[in-house]
């Protein structure tokens, strides 16, 4: 939920989200340039899933870690817990700001990538591969739909950011 | 500190998001945003990547274009330019500042030498901290102060009732605001030899708290050795219109070294030196005793009292406190403000007032208080983070050396 915030305009005050846009410092120009991939899904809160066959691996997305910095410890659900979409499942915390991690939809965990407990900075390095936090047995197909694809999450980053 | 409550804003924004407390949100949110007021500096910070939050009322670079974590770590390499210009400086002047003073803090003004000044705390009559500052005696009719942003009206209402009181009883105190000036902050181990290349006075002869009025850069500033980062380094009042071009040229004269670094490392910085942030670590209830500041209440005003709360301070003093400020080294996420503290029974000891990720020590350090007797470092404790328990232990603070220069 809290990466949602962040990317609010309340969230200011956490420092985390706010590039000054209106000025093309090589900062900011680095935060309209997020990557994001196509072929996956996107939540407005930043993160994303990939459906695979009967698995969806969920993670946050590139313009999420960029925004948040260098993550610091994740914290990943256990095994079998079941997800549900909109609610978070994990949270990410970086130096300076605490965020919830929501599930862009819902099913049943089947993995969790544990790796992130060693090496929480994949979230940074890899946040599409090494950085994945948990796969999913979804439970409805049809709340993919309600996601946005590649092209409008890309606008929807650029507008946000633009909004401060 | 020494800023505002930027950590707090950020901490309770993220919690109470989460559990939709949207009316405070939106609130705050508008209040940030419609009436945020800038420093000289602004378009500076702006044309350097910083990010522009808003902050205490004024619109304040959170980070410029390295991180947190590298910015954190090249004021301790290096040194880091800091604009704290929404911090409150004031002038006391008068025969009777001193003892104006006095009746509100609990340092032992008169006892200070001229040129120099210590970190003292503004009491209320129930003992409780109003706002922490950096005061310094310039001559025994003229001191100077800096007072936290975030506190600033609620200082000065404070400081102007007393001070009518004291008028009326034919005291000799008058303010002078310094609404004129700006106040950078430069710190690090190039701090000294980077200023030396701005002035002519030796800066090897000012030690730690002291206070000059001299010429740098050209322009009239007042420099105190004093900082919030626990690095050496100087705390610089220049005429506003000359902050612009003393920034510059500091930058210009540590090639580079020197980095323009924002509110977001120095909360690290100053949580790595164990330092207070007003507004979480020191608040209306707090007393100096409870937040570990008896150090700062002079040996005469022990003995003499005679500032706002003395009673129950002085009586603190005597019994000890019932709750005290410790530092500790966690496990797990960090520990951050308002996690509950227990004892390995379960028992609730108290509330961590900040944390975070040590740049330095790359580990979760925090402070907070819990109640006397589980004060010791060494004492084991758990930290609740999202209902989950986590290992700590009390530790001494500073977490980080600090490195304060002082005559050897």
């Amino acid at each position: 939920m809290a990466l949602r915030i962040w990317a609010s305009s309340t969230a200011n005050a956490l420092g985390v989200s706010c590039a000054s846009k209106s000025h093309l410092s090589p900062f900011s120009l680095s935060r309209c340039f997020s990557t994001v991939l196509e072929g996956l899904k996107y939540a407005s809160s930043h993160e994303w899933v990939k459906v695979d066959g009967s698995v969806a691996t969920i993670g946050i997305t590139d313009h999420a870690q960029d925004h948040l910095g260098e993550v610091v410890f994740v914290e990943v659900p256990e095994l079998g817990i079941p997800v549900t979409q909109g609610s978070s499942f994990g949270a990410v915390e970086s130096v300076k700001a605490t965020s919830d991690v929501n599930s862009p939809i819902s099913g049943e965990i089947v993995e969790v990538n544990s790796k992130l407990t060693e090496s929480p900075g994949l979230i940074n390095s890899s946040p599409y591969e090494e950085g994945w936090m948990i796969k999913v047995k979804p439970s409805n197909a049809s709340e993919l739909e309600s996601l946005m694809g590649s092209r409008e999450y890309t606008k929807f980053c650029e507008e946000e950011d633009a909004a401060h | 500190m020494r800023g505002g409550n930027l950590w707090q804003l950020g901490q309770s924004i993220t919690r109470r998001l989460a559990q939709a407390d949207k009316k405070a949100i939106t609130r705050r949110s508008f209040a940030s945003e419609a009436e945020q007021k800038k420093t000289v500096l602004y378009d500076f910070h702006v044309a350097h990547g910083g990010k522009m939050v808003p902050f205490a009322g004024w619109g304040m670079p959170i980070q410029y274009k390295d991180s947190i974590m590298d910015s954190t770590l090249n004021c301790r390499e290096n040194g880091g330019l800091f604009d704290v210009s929404h911090m409150c400086g004031l002038s006391l002047k008068g025969k009777d500042c001193i003892p104006f003073l006095e009746k509100l803090v609990v340092a032992d003004v008169a006892g200070l030498t001229p040129l120099t000044g210590t970190l003292t705390v503004f009491t209320n009559e129930k003992g409780g901290a109003i706002d922490d500052s950096v005061i310094t005696k310039v001559t025994d009719d003229h001191i100077y102060l800096v007072v936290n942003a975030g506190c600033r009206d609620k200082d000065l209402a404070h400081i102007e009732e007393h001070m009518k009181a004291f008028k009326a009883k034919g005291g000799d105190v008058s303010w002078h605001i310094h609404d004129e000036r700006s106040l950078l902050a430069l710190q690090g181990p190039l701090a000294a030899p980077v200023l030396q290349h701005l002035t002519k006075e030796d800066l090897s002869k000012i030690y730690f708290g002291e206070f000059r009025m001299l010429d740098i850069n050209g322009a009239h500033c007042f420099l105190t050795r004093t900082g919030y980062t626990g690095e050496d380094g100087f705390e610089i009042s220049v005429p506003s219109e000359n902050a612009v071009d003393l920034a510059k040229a500091i930058l210009e004269k540590s090639e580079g070294k020197v980095r323009l670094t924002g509110l977001g490392a120095r909360d690290s910085l100053r949580l790595e030196a164990g330092l207070c942030l007003y507004g979480n670590d020191m608040e209306q209830h707090i007393t100096p005793v409870e937040a570990g500041l008896t150090w700062a209440i002079g040996k005469r005003r022990r003995a003499e009292g005679g500032f706002l709360g003395a009673e129950v301070i002085l009586k603190q003093i005597e019994t000890g406190p019932s709750i005290r400020r410790v530092g500790f080294f966690s496990s797990g996420p960090p520990a951050r403000s308002h996690s509950e503290i227990q004892d390995e029974k379960g028992t609730s000891l108290g509330e961590v007032t900040s944390g975070g990720f040590s740049p330095c020590l790359k580990k979760n350090i925090a402070m907070g208080y819990v109640k006397s007797g589980s004060h010791k470092a060494g004492t084991k404790v758990k930290i609740v983070v999202r209902g989950k328990l986590y290992d700590g232990n009390v530790t001494k603070m500073p977490f980080v050396p600090t490195k304060y220069y002082k005559p050897s």
